[in-house]
């Protein structure tokens, strides 16, 4: 972490302990006039508070398999890895490497992301050896026929979004506050979205989708929450249902791991091309 | 396939191995998967040769091993191939298509041993690759490449990669056998061969190439010294079989050979172009193409992707067989990608001569059924030849292919 992203940071943690003490003094009341910060503001806090926290991370190997069922009880399993290196000055870098089905087994798809800008992305097809640059503009389209779009895994950035704080919520035995998110990038296929996070951890817990016609699209539930080097709260369980087919999608993590020890080497072509 | 250098890199590789690590241990950690399948080709029309089947079955198997060496990110890998085909002996063949220990460092990696090489960004032709034979008798489409042994040592720095090719020895193209389909008429000769080098197949061959990724650019350039891997096929060279039947022998020479490949990627265009300048005995000439892929992405909410591709093919090379000494082609296609549970995918494009007549076109799909099998259907062929047009030895040979694949 550079000293600069560390200052801002310790400029950003105070916010929302600032936000808490202007909350209760106002009581339940909302923005009144005079209110120190608006629902923007306290949005943004609250999310710039979560991406601190989820900061610094280095880098990681999460092992995962992904459950499609669809209405009928039809159900397929996908099974991957992903590698990521944290970046400072821009999005972070991943490599992802597909082990099953069998018939997609070592293909590879290597991401810079950029936040607003387009990512950079190669592909590599281990039928035919060959690595193919692709178009980052599929944002909205499905990841391996799953109820997650590609831009609902892809790397998160403060930018991408802008934020509006809407109220404080019950979630389970916690408190969350839950915010609406308007992607910021091109090509999202959501209008917005409604973001529940606990209060005590930041830890987001559920995150409802709506479509570019406002209609209620998705909703995304997350839990077993494990704490990872005293510091990274990572779910071990991602369950996104559509409401529209009645898809639902389940990520099950096998292992999280920090302090891989990647360098930007990891991340070229050339180990996109022996990523096994 | 290459009896002595592969078999003694085999067992130089298992003596790698073995002398590390205990057999149960290298068991526990080498990973094996491959996949078997069967296939079926029907033949629309009768052969231009007399007694061609309509029909053919054919089987295939690939195993690949692979092992990662612990504490490095070094590996070896061992990919055997074969194919039982029912009517062409040509196609019954193994092949090692790759068989190497890869060494992986901070700025250089080293392949020692059979590999594959793809380069080269176009959709309708691929002629940049340069490293690897093409095995035609496995499909027309110029993506079956036999393993090739090499050493090649890649740089890693600022300005990009250099690859590093020493090149051993050399593979002589598979031509679908004379009971083969779909097949050149005449035949091409699997069995006879004329060189340029006294040395044959053990002229070393050497390659350097430079690639890049800036921005939005992806590059690549090279220079290539050695046997060219596409025959020259003069109709001046042939042989008489037992049954009267002619075959073309194909003739090898020593070329010089510069290559480029650049993809530009915006939005949702990708900018392709991939050229080469070839210079040898009787021939100096460039061939290439150039074109765009332009990607609709999750039509009306669908998640499907449809991507129209278009390319004009360049190929300014004298042909004995032509009265046009140059052969030019635009090609329009078009790819579907359902994005579902099951990769529903489909690629068909129709490339036209912008001379003549002549085109040729073809059709790939698949899907997925359950998690481990796969459907493939294939149609391929030519349409409308010029009687002039290269593409006259293909007449008759349009065909239709189903495969079913089983993963594992």
């Amino acid at each position: 972490m550079s000293i600069s992203k560390y200052v801002a940071a310790l400029v950003v943690i105070n916010l929302p302990g600032f936000a808490a003490v202007t909350n209760a003094q106002d009581g339940a009341g909302g923005s009144e006039p005079g209110a120190a910060i608006t629902a923007q503001q306290r949005g943004l806090e609250i999310a710039a508070e979560a991406d601190r926290r989820a900061s610094g991370y280095g880098d990681s190997e999460e092992v995962f398999t992904m459950t499609l069922r669809d209405k009928r009880g039809n159900q397929r399993t996908r099974t991957l890895r992903l590698r990521s290196l944290e970046q400072t000055d821009d999005g972070d870098w991943s490599l992802t490497i597909f082990d099953e089905p069998a018939d997609v087994k070592g293909t590879a798809l290597l991401t810079y992301s950029h936040g607003l800008e387009p990512d950079d992305q190669w592909i590599f097809l281990p039928a035919l050896k060959r690595v193919k640059r692709i178009s980052s503009k599929n944002k909205s389209g499905p990841f391996m026929g799953s109820e997650f779009a590609f831009e609902d895994l892809s790397s998160f950035e403060l930018e991408k979004y802008h934020y509006a704080y809407l109220r404080d919520e019950a979630c389970g035995e916690l408190q969350c506050t839950v915010s609406e998110w308007i992607p910021a990038y091109e090509h999202s296929g959501y209008s917005r979205m409604e973001v529940w996070q606990d209060q005590s951890e930041y830890r987001s817990h559920r995150i409802e989708f709506y479509d570019r016609n406002g209609n209620h699209l998705k909703t995304l539930l997350m839990d077993d929450y494990r704490l990872f080097e005293e510091r990274f709260w990572r779910p071990m369980h991602w369950q996104m249902t559509n409401h529209k087919t009645g898809k639902v999608t389940e990520l099950d993590y096998d292992s999280i791991e920090f302090g891989m020890g990647f360098t930007p080497r990891d991340f070229d072509q050339n180990s996109l091309k022996s990523a096994k | 396939m290459t009896g002595l250098p592969s078999r003694s890199l085999a067992l130089l590789l298992w003596a790698c191995v073995t002398s590390s690590l205990s057999i149960a241990q290298t068991l526990d950690i080498l990973q094996v998967s491959g996949n078997a399948s069967a296939q079926y080709r029907y033949f629309v029309d009768d052969g231009q040769r007399p007694g061609l089947a309509n029909t053919d079955i054919s089987l295939a198997g690939e195993l690949e091993f692979y092992y990662p060496v612990q504490d490095s990110r070094d590996s070896l890998i061992f990919i055997p191939f074969y194919r039982w085909d029912e009517n062409d002996d040509e196609r019954s063949q193994g092949d090692i298509r790759e068989l190497n220990w890869h060494k992986v460092e901070r700025d250089w990696e080293l392949t020692v041993g059979l590999d594959r090489v793809f380069w080269g960004v176009t959709e309708t032709v691929h002629v940049v690759n340069v490293i690897n034979q093409v095995d035609l008798a496995e499909s027309p489409d110029e993506e079956d490449l036999l393993g090739q042994p090499m050493v090649n040592l890649t740089l890693i720095r600022d300005w990009g990669s250099v690859d590093l090719f020493l090149l051993p020895y050399f593979r002589e193209r598979i031509f679908p056998g004379p009971d083969g389909r779909p097949g050149a008429s005449p035949n091409i000769s699997n069995s006879r061969a004329i060189y340029d080098s006294g040395a044959e197949q053990w002229h070393t061959d050497v390659a350097v190439r430079w690639s890049n990724s800036t921005g939005n650019w992806d590059l690549g350039a090279y220079q290539f010294y050695g046997t060219s891997r596409e025959p020259r096929v003069d109709p001046a060279f042939y042989h008489v079989e037992g049954d009267g039947q002619i075959e073309l022998i194909p003739i090898y020479n020593i070329i010089n050979q510069s290559g480029v490949d650049v993809q530009g990627t915006f939005d949702a265009w990708l900018l392709k172009l991939e050229a080469i300048y070839r210079d040898g005995p009787q021939e100096s000439f460039f061939s290439g193409a150039a074109g765009f892929e332009y990607t609709f992405f999750d039509v009306s909410g669908s998640g499907a992707d449809i991507g129209i591709v278009s390319e004009y093919l360049f190929d300014d090379r004298s042909l004995v067989v032509s009265t046009d000494n140059d052969d030019d082609d635009i090609s329009l296609g078009l790819r579907l990608a359902l994005n579902d549970i099951n990769s529903t995918e489909m690629v068909a494009a129709v490339v036209q001569d912008v001379d003549d007549s002549s085109r040729y076109f073809y059709l790939e799909a698949s899907r997925r059924i359950g998690d481990a099998f796969k459907l493939s259907i294939e149609a391929r062929g030519v349409d409308n030849v010029a009687v002039d047009n290269p593409l006259r030895i293909y007449e008759d040979e349009n065909y239709l292919q189903l495969e079913l694949g089983y993963y594992f």
